[in-house]
């Protein structure tokens, strides 16, 4: 069982650290995307979109897969920190969606001259992000935590359902979107571009691990200001 | 050499527009959360500030709060 108390002395410390680490990576991540990295033989320099679109997807699906393990977590072992945990990690996986989705429409309108289609991959995008609105609000609006976790866990499930969706729409159906590029077993990419790529996909993810440790020690001071009131 | 890169063969306003769009919302993400974290931090050195000799003792054993105060401007441990 992870120890939660090591954990919340871990959140406060390592902050500062995470913010310095993740300015230095996103710097390097910028200049190799902008300057150093070559253009495309087909889509020329829009493609440099493809170094703040694709980390995005990447880092907003693989939060929402944590929310919804984490989800289930507090379902099962019945731990609070779980569903604290699962919480502080949303926000910046919405962020990271709405900037997929924003992103891809700038794509969308030099390569294939519209702004927004309705294709399988971008509409269960849209459909992921509505799963993160539903899920931040139902933190917001409901104030019994028995509740709360029931149904930010049912949606989360219902989410979980909409990641293979996504990653295998382009396969499935006949769609405007690109299939993919890269997979754990192999890249069609060229390592000029590949590096770029993924040094901005690690400047993201530190950055969703920033926001995630601040939300975090949110929630503590807040336990601990309730805590303050009952004395 | 700086007007190609701010062109980008004629793709600028759309690969200037994505990366200006994502660093605005780290920036808006960042800030906000960082606002609400000094404003939680505040209301709980407020809070504690105003609490009896006795049981400010009590809670100091938590290590938590600690970190908490370590981390916060004001400390009283």
């Amino acid at each position: 069982m992870i120890n939660f108390v090591d954990i919340n002395k871990f959140t406060f410390r390592a902050q500062k650290y995470v913010l310095f680490l993740f300015v230095i990576v996103l710097s390097i991540g910028l200049v190799e995307a902008l300057i150093l990295s070559p253009e495309d033989y087909k889509q020329s320099d829009s493609v440099r979109i493809m170094y703040v679109h694709v980390p995005s997807a990447w880092t907003s699906l693989g939060i929402f897969f944590s929310i919804a393990i984490l989800s289930l977590g507090n379902i099962i072992f019945k731990n609070k920190y779980y569903g604290l945990v699962a919480k502080s990690l949303a926000p910046s996986g919405l962020i990271f969606n709405i900037i997929a989705l924003v992103t891809g429409s700038i794509w969308g309108k030099p390569t294939w001259g519209t702004w927004w289609a309705w294709d399988a991959r971008i509409t269960s995008m849209l459909i992921l992000c509505i799963f993160y609105i539903l899920y931040i609000l139902t933190w917001r609006i409901f104030e019994n935590r028995q509740n709360v976790n029931k149904i930010t866990a049912i949606l989360s499930i219902l989410g979980l359902i909409n990641l293979p969706i996504i990653k295998f729409s382009v396969d499935w159906w006949s769609t405007l979107h690109q299939p993919a590029s890269i997979s754990l077993a192999k890249s069609s990419i060229h390592s000029s571009m590949l590096l770029p790529l993924l040094i901005m996909t690690a400047a993201f993810v530190l950055f969703s691990v920033l926001i995630f440790l601040m939300k975090y020690n949110i929630e503590l001071i807040k336990i601990k200001n309730k805590g303050l009131d009952r004395l | 050499m700086i007007n190609d890169l701010i062109l980008m063969n004629g793709y600028g306003f759309y690969v200037w527009s994505s990366f200006s769009f994502t660093l605005l919302s780290f920036c808006y993400l960042y800030f906000v959360t960082k606002a609400q974290l000094i404003k939680e931090q505040n209301k709980f050195l407020k809070k504690y500030s105003n609490l009896e000799n006795n049981k400010v003792n009590v809670f100091k054993e938590q290590r938590t709060l600690r970190e908490i105060l370590i981390y916060s401007n004001i400390s009283k441990i």
